[in-house]
């Protein structure tokens, strides 16, 4: 069992919780994530680790109450235990001194990003961020961002904050006012990252996206979570999750997260309708 | 009960295909105690026993079996056990045609003497009559570390804890038994049989720790470096599933067997929506090879509700890798075999799903020098098939991660790891076994392998005191 020291709410249905795992905490690298069972009938599920801190033994997870398994977690209170905790998974972010990075985050995806953004911070970069949600209340990280970014600008989809339109149109309109990037960094929704993607190909930008495909056991036994990249299968789990975004196949991506679409609806509305009869 | 005769094996009771075919409760039902003390009798207790020679673990079956004859259960199981760990999953899943029954003198005149059956016959008595922990010797203040829970390095934790070492199991998922949790299929090997033996295998001392990947939270090096142990052993299996590599085939509704064997057994994904992890069946299903794997991926995807399940092998009938017994079960069943089809191409609808599977026709040449009749396509044979699931089960490769993260490791080309007659790895106190070794092979030899080391271990372990 894996206990929960803190757990709250920091946008609605986003929550963010603190596990105990020293060991975890101890090895843990920018751009790695998680798998974790809440309980013995769990899903495995995904999720990037968004802080860990060795002296006090804890990660950070941030999420967004999406379905059955996300919504259980976001029920746990501090000194709740989960099941199981698998990591770090995946390969760490090649951190090192690209000259001036953009860091682009979307949604929960600016939770994922910060710790990438703050070891390029430290390895010298100079730091650009861009974040986003799609309205002001979702804005997540945005003092964390701050603190390790040269500047932040920000983007909602209904102009409650920031930029009105999505952090690929205020990336579109940095380039065009000629900011060089010498590397772009996108995770957030499979769409952003498209979007992204298409924004940096005129440019030629090295540009480089962490995909969220449906995973099972993490290791690479499954092939789950296979993606499209340069027209080569890739296990996302084992040999990202972070892949050339130029070279990605996002179509393909989307097409696959949505596998499960009826069987997740389905199981969502089961599982409220038996919370409710519950009380 | 049919008549007694030397020659004919006494059947097993099994669930008829009609009833099975809507459950995942176990096939086959076991022996009775009647039904067992039958097929004893058979035995004729050879004084040059050919039988003990096709088992890799060498079970002395004529004692186990006189132990039977005389209703001395308690000593005949443990007599199995001398040798054998795990004997109700053996008894289960091993290829005994191909092993110690093939050798057996009776099947010159008819069925060889049922030993699997009459091993899962015990250990499942045994289970039922309280399990007996054999005595430890004295604690020796060694540690060894086994990577990977699957029947290799059970197998080599259960002999060490006996022989007085402290050890330790390193699981990467979060339940312990590697292939024979999340691979074989409940209705073949119930978990709560794989999960006692696992028990079984705790109570002589062994501790699991689940959930650890090492390669990525521990190195190899820093077991013995930082970890304390004095000895490794690597079980690690095979992992990475092999696709063809043809076009169509991420379009979503194609599974490898790994995925959809795991979201079934390990994940319990039949039992959805009360368990969490979905899989999706739709009523017609290609399964693409036709060994073990996908013996077990056909027979699930059709208890999962599929109107028509096909095998989709590109050679023929008799060169079908997977055991007789599962052949016939899956035939039993109603899953179609289609012989000498090869799939070329997927073809998808707008929204991605797999639509019709595009396949040509082959056909065996002439035996080359080695006697293997290769299939070649015949030209323009193509034709297409309506389908909405495809299970591919054509391999998989050695899990690679502790081969990438351990300097010094000797590595074959195909990733397998390289050990000498001592099961030891090109890297002093690190040994490993099982599929990691050998590549795809059995539980038994997965087994035997895992006891070779455990003696190799022993000796290095008490010889560097
Ligand atoms: C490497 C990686 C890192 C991720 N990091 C984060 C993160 O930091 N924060 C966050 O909020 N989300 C993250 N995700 C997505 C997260 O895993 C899913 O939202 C979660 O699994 C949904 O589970 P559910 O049961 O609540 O929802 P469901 O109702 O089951 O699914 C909702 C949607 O989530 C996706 N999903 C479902 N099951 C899985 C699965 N087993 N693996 C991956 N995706 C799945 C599918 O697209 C699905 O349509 C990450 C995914 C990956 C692959
Ligand atoms: C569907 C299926 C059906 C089969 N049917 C039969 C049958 O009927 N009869 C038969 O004899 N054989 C059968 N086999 C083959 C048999 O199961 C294998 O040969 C045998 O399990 C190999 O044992 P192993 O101990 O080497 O590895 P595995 O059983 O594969 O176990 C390896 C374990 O190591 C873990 N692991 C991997 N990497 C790491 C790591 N880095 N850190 C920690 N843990 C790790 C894995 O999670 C796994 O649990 C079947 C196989 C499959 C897939
Ligand atoms: S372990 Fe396997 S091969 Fe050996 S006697 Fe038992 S069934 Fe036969
Ligand atoms: S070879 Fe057959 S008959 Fe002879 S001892 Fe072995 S099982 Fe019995
Ligand atoms: S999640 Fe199974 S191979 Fe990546």
């Amino acid at each position: 069992m894996y206990r929960i020291v803190e757990s709250r709410e920091i946008a609605p249905a986003v929550k963010l919780i603190r596990i105990l795992a020293p060991e975890i905490a101890r090895k843990a690298q920018p751009g790695q994530f998680v798998i974790l069972r809440v309980d013995a009938m769990g899903e495995r599920i995904p999720l990037t680790l968004a802080d860990w801190n060795i002296t006090e033994g804890t990660i950070t997870l941030v999420f967004l109450e999406v379905g059955v398994s996300t919504r259980k977690l976001g029920e746990l209170k501090e000194g709740d235990a989960i099941l199981d905790l698998l990591g770090p998974l995946g390969n760490p972010t090649d951190v090192r001194n690209y000259g001036t990075v953009c860091i682009v985050g979307g949604g929960v995806g600016i939770a994922a990003a910060y710790p990438i953004a703050r070891a390029l911070k430290r390895a010298r970069n100079k730091v650009i961020s861009i974040i986003g949600a799609r309205t002001a209340k979702l804005l997540i990280f945005e003092e964390e961002m701050r603190r390790c970014s040269d500047e932040v600008h920000i983007s909602t989809d209904d102009g409650t904050k920031g930029y009105k339109g999505f952090v690929s149109d205020v990336l579109r309109k940095l380039l065009q006012e000629g900011y060089g990037f010498d590397m772009v960094y996108a995770v957030g929704p499979a769409v952003m990252m498209r979007a992204v993607a298409e924004v940096t190909r005129p440019y030629n930008i090295k540009t480089i996206a962490s995909l969220n495909p449906i995973m099972v056991d993490g290791m690479g036994m499954c092939g789950a979570c296979r993606v499209t990249v340069g027209g080569k299968t890739m296990f996302a789990c084992v040999n990202g999750p972070e892949f050339d975004a130029h070279k990605v196949d996002f179509t393909e991506l989307i097409r696959r997260q949505m596998a499960f679409i009826q069987e997740e609806r389905m199981a969502l509305e089961l599982w409220e309708a038996n919370k409710r009869g519950d009380e | 009960m049919n008549k007694w005769n030397r020659f004919k094996a006494v059947p097993i009771p099994k669930q008829p295909p009609q009833v099975r075919i809507y459950n995942f409760n176990e096939v086959a039902l076991g022996y009775s105690e009647e039904q067992a003390l039958m097929e004893a009798e058979r035995c004729l207790q050879c004084a040059n026993p050919q039988c003990v020679l096709g088992c890799p673990v060498e079970i002395d079956i004529p004692t186990f079996i006189r132990l039977i004859k005389e209703g001395k259960f308690r000593e005949a199981i443990v007599k199995i056990k001398e040798k054998n760990n795990l004997p109700a999953i053996c008894g289960r899943v091993c290829p005994q045609e191909d092993q110690c029954q093939k050798y057996c003198v009776l099947s010159k005149r008819g069925d060889p003497v049922q030993i699997g059956r009459l091993e899962r016959f015990l250990a499942d008595w045994e289970r039922e009559h309280n399990v007996e922990i054999p005595e430890k010797k004295p604690s020796t203040g060694k540690c060894v570390a086994v990577v990977g829970s699957g029947p290799a390095g059970l197998t080599v934790a259960g002999d060490l804890a006996k022989l007085g070492h402290e050890v330790v199991i390193f699981e990467a998922l979060h339940e312990p038994g590697g292939v024979l949790m999340y691979g074989i299929p409940e209705f073949r090997l119930p978990k709560s049989i794989v999960q006692a033996e696992i028990e079984y295998i705790k109570r002589l001392g062994v501790t699991i720790k689940t959930n650890i990947l090492v390669g990525r939270l521990y190195t190899v090096q820093e077991l013995l470096s930082d970890e304390g142990f004095d000895a490794v052993f690597i079980g690690t299996g095979a992992g990475p599933p092999i696709f063809m590599g043809i076009p169509g085939e991420n379009l979503c509704g194609i599974y490898s067997a790994n995925e959809f064997l795991i979201r079934v057994n390990l994940m319990r994904s039949y039992l959805f929506p009360r368990w969490d992890t979905p899989i999706k069946v739709g009523d017609r299903v290609a399964v693409i090879g036709a060994g073990n794997v996908a013996m077990d991926a056909s027979r699930c995807a059709l208890r999962l509700g599929a109107k028509e399940v096909h095998i989709v092998y590109r050679r023929s009938r008799t060169e079908m890798p997977a055991r007789k017994e599962e052949i016939e079960n899956a035939e039993e069943e109603g899953i179609i075999f289609d012989f000498l089809t090869l799939p070329v191409a997927y073809h998808g609808d707008e929204s991605g799903w797999v639509k019709k599977m595009e396949c040509i026709r082959m056909q065996l040449t002439e035996p080359d020098e080695t006697g293997r009749r290769r299939p070649v396509p015949i030209e323009g044979s193509n034709f297409m098939m309506d389908i909405d699931t495809v299970i591919v089960a054509i391999g998989r490769r050695p899990n690679p991660l502790i081969q990438q993260t351990t300097p010094g490791l000797r590595v074959a080309e195909d990733g397998t790891i390289i050990v000498d007659e001592n099961m030891q790895t090109s890297i002093k106190g690190v040994y490993a076994g099982g599929d990691i070794v050998t590549g795809e092979a059995t539980v038994i030899s997965a087994m035997g392998a895992g006891k070779k080391a455990a003696k190799s271990i022993h000796k290095y372990l008490m010889g560097n005191k």
